[in-house]
């Protein structure tokens, strides 16, 4: 019977919890899309034959991806303005929102070296052919290599996408209330220890059941791809 | 190098039957060769020949049929693998040296490891082979720092260093530059002639015909005729080896 | 000399860089602690999770049945849930239910504090990324090696230590490499149970002494330099076993 009510009372709990976990979807969502699109400009900046262009693509993919993601946090929490004033009107930057800006620098240097990566991995042979066909070099690049290496790219994207949904979390730590915020505040509010284990299992098991097919499909679609 | 027929037959295949899935690499497949015999297996790509190579050494576990190599039932599924690996050593065609092991380790690493022969002795024996081989000042090069036809004739080495009664030799030289292959076939009838059981699966017809006591020629799973190879060349009698000649020589 | 550096860093701080770890002894002896903290984090959770990578791809390489399943699903689990969640998990959860015995002065006194919880934490959680990088590696050493072996009279079992393993650690420095790296920033996850690593021992030196950005620039710049440094040292020992002849894109 105990057991039971363990159960009953973790699942009161749970549409508690399951709402921060969508906090944390949001943040990741959100960051993915700014990381990528600013990683897609620093990827292939990192390209560039000019100097002035690949010389700092670089060393911000390296700084943003060597940093730790909690000390890029510590930075865009500290550091960043609570409210922006853009012509007359004032935006309140939402804690949650300077986290997810902390969060998008790491995944646009991690995306950025899968840019790099990714057209790398286009043998020169293919630069080579299309040069004699003519073709200039930014040509080559937006007409022959990247549409043959997008879709080398989606499985490291993918896999960088789930490294930071569960690298959101990391967030309660500055104050936000995600998933993982709201557990804590309901271990308080329960007062029990046995609910401990349950508890904290439920929120293992939330983001196992979102991050691990994903996972899967994109070594899925990489043993796919590769075979081609 | 004629031995009497009557003797009784150092390996011996019966009735072998392989299948890798749905498909059947060999069937049915009798082999008898005798002590000193050198045999030579011959016929087009995926008739099945390494892999009858590869059975009679246990690398490849057969589906029916019975193998043995003097009182070793290798199709027994507790056979001694130690045992029968130290009667019966392996040549392979892309060599398979140990790259992170010198020569001389390479050679002499699996007779201490895993006949537990004293080192010293061993290394006698490992370097007098490398001489033989002519590779006596290779021995503590690395693989990857020798020629396709040195690492293949270390490979050689090797092999011998088990002390061995026969020794399979699979496609030796079809990785090899042409220039090297003549090296390695050398090395080959060296082995033969120094009264070495040994059972070669080879493209090099030439070869075949002046090494070999026997030939067996193989297609599609099974071995379609065998003779001397004084015969086999001149009387090939089924139009499958006809054709097969006519495409090789 | 030391006070010189210290009457400079003051004349600094003046002029608006006030970096209090080089010239306040207090400051100065808790950065260090915490340095040293991380330092050791790093270390021992690098070792254990080499350890346990090890044993795990050689149960996938080897073993059959439940062992593997076992192994498969601590891979995932770890892999696909937070760290900071998964620290959490044991430090309050399964810390709650640990014995707890008590001090001279009747204090409760756990078994295992935050220190031993953060290292197995990142031990297990950098350990499923290794079990995923060896594997691999054995997977990229070819099975004509192994098979060599055998027809030597080599078992599969000394087969793989002896030939497979050596070959496979070859393949797996630049994936190594990659999963420390991962690990030595994953250590400042630890401030989350109250290490007092770096991160920690700064936060408290910039509530103290309000130098938040200077704090914040020079404990940056510190994580870059393990970050190098373990680079450094994977490129020292992959350059030191390297085969002529052998490795990726070679034969």
């Amino acid at each position: 019977m105990g057991d039971l009510n363990l159960f009953g009372r973790l699942l009161e709990w749970m549409p508690f919890l399951l709402k921060g976990f969508g906090l944390n979807i949001l943040m990741s969502v959100l960051a993915i899309t700014i990381g990528t699109t600013v990683g897609t400009f620093l990827g292939l900046g990192q390209l560039s034959s000019l100097r002035i262009v690949g010389w700092p693509s670089r060393l911000a993919t390296q700084l943003f991806r060597n940093a730790p993601w909690l000390v890029l946090l510590f930075y865009c929490i500290f550091l960043m303005p609570y409210q922006v004033s853009i012509g007359g009107s004032v935006i309140v930057l939402p804690s949650w929102l300077r986290a997810t800006i902390g969060f998008s620098f790491p995944v646009a240097a991690n995306f950025s070296e899968i840019v790099r990566g990714a057209v790398n991995s286009v043998p020169r042979g293919q630069w080579e052919a299309a040069e004699a066909l003519g073709y200039r070099r930014s040509a080559t690049l937006f007409r022959i290599i990247l549409p043959q290496c997008i879709t080398r790219m989606i499985p490291p994207w993918m896999n960088l996408y789930a490294l930071l949904l569960t690298a959101t979390p990391l967030s309660v730590i500055v104050g936000v209330e995600e998933a993982l915020g709201r557990t804590q505040a309901a271990v308080q509010a329960m007062s029990d220890s046995r609910m401990l284990i349950p508890i904290y299992l439920s929120l293992l098991a939330m983001f196992f059941i979102y991050t691990w097919p994903i996972n899967r499909l994109s070594l899925m679609l990489e043993r796919r791809f590769r075979t081609k | 190098m004629n031995f009497s027929s009557s003797s009784q037959p150092l390996i011996a295949l019966r009735g072998v039957r392989k299948s890798f899935g749905a498909v059947e690499v060999l069937r049915g497949i009798d082999i008898d060769i005798r002590k000193g015999e050198v045999v030579a297996i011959i016929g087009p790509s995926g008739s099945g020949k390494s892999t009858i190579l590869r059975t009679i050494n246990g690398l490849t576990p057969i589906n029916e049929g019975v193998i043995t190599v003097g009182e070793i039932r290798v199709n027994d599924p507790k056979v001694d693998k130690v045992k029968l690996r130290h009667r019966v050593g392996m040549v392979f065609q892309q060599y398979n040296l140990f790259p992170h092991k010198t020569v001389l380790e390479n050679v002499a690493m699996a007779p201490i490891q895993v006949l537990k022969q004293p080192r010293p002795q061993v290394e006698e024996r490992a370097r007098k082979l490398l001489g033989e081989m002519r590779l006596p000042d290779k021995a503590s090069s690395y693989p990857g720092e020798l020629s396709g036809g040195q690492q293949q004739r270390v490979a050689i080495a090797r092999a011998l260093c088990m002390e061995p009664e026969v020794i399979l030799f699979d496609e030796v030289t079809a990785a090899l530059d042409p220039e090297m292959v003549k090296e390695v076939l050398s090395a080959v009838r060296k082995v033969a002639e120094d009264g070495m059981t040994c059972i070669l699966v080879t493209h090099e017809m030439g070869f075949a015909r002046e090494a070999a006591d026997h030939i067996y020629f193989t297609d599609k799973g099974v071995i379609v005729e065998h003779a001397p190879p004084a015969d086999f060349f001149a009387r090939a009698s089924d139009p499958r080896t006809k054709e097969f000649l006519s495409k090789v020589l | 000399m030391i006070a010189d550096i210290q009457t400079f860093f003051r004349h600094l701080a003046d002029s608006g860089i006030n970096l209090t770890i080089f010239y306040d002894a207090f400051d100065f002896d808790r950065f260090v602690k915490g340095l040293g903290n991380t330092l050791l984090l790093i270390v021992l959770s690098a070792f254990f999770s080499i350890i346990i990578g090890s044993a795990g791809a050689a149960v996938l390489t080897l073993g059959k049945g439940p062992a593997t399943v076992v192994v498969r699903a601590y891979v995932a689990l770890f892999r696909n849930t937070p760290l900071l969640v998964q620290m959490y998990f044991f430090y309050f959860a399964i810390g709650s239910i640990m014995p707890v015995s008590q001090n001279e002065i009747g204090l409760p006194v756990p078994l295992l504090g935050s220190f031993s919880w953060a290292v197995i934490s990142l031990s297990l959680y950098s350990g499923a990324f290794n079990v995923e990088t060896f594997r691999s590696g054995v997977g990229a050493v070819h099975n004509s090696y192994e098979e060599a072996a055998l027809a030597l009279g080599y078992s599969r079992a000394q087969a793989f230590i002896s030939v497979t393993v050596p070959l496979a650690l070859r393949f797996s420095f630049a994936s190594l490499s990659n999963n420390l790296v991962d690990l030595t920033k994953a250590t400042t996850v630890a401030y989350a149970v109250g290490v007092a690593e770096l991160l920690y021992v700064s936060n408290q030196i910039w509530s103290d002494s309000l130098n938040t950005i200077e704090m914040m620039n020079v404990m940056l710049l510190i994580y870059l330099g393990l970050t190098g440094a373990v680079v450094f040292i994977i490129n020292r020992v992959e350059a030191a076993t390297h085969l002529p002849g052998f490795g990726l894109g070679v034969g």
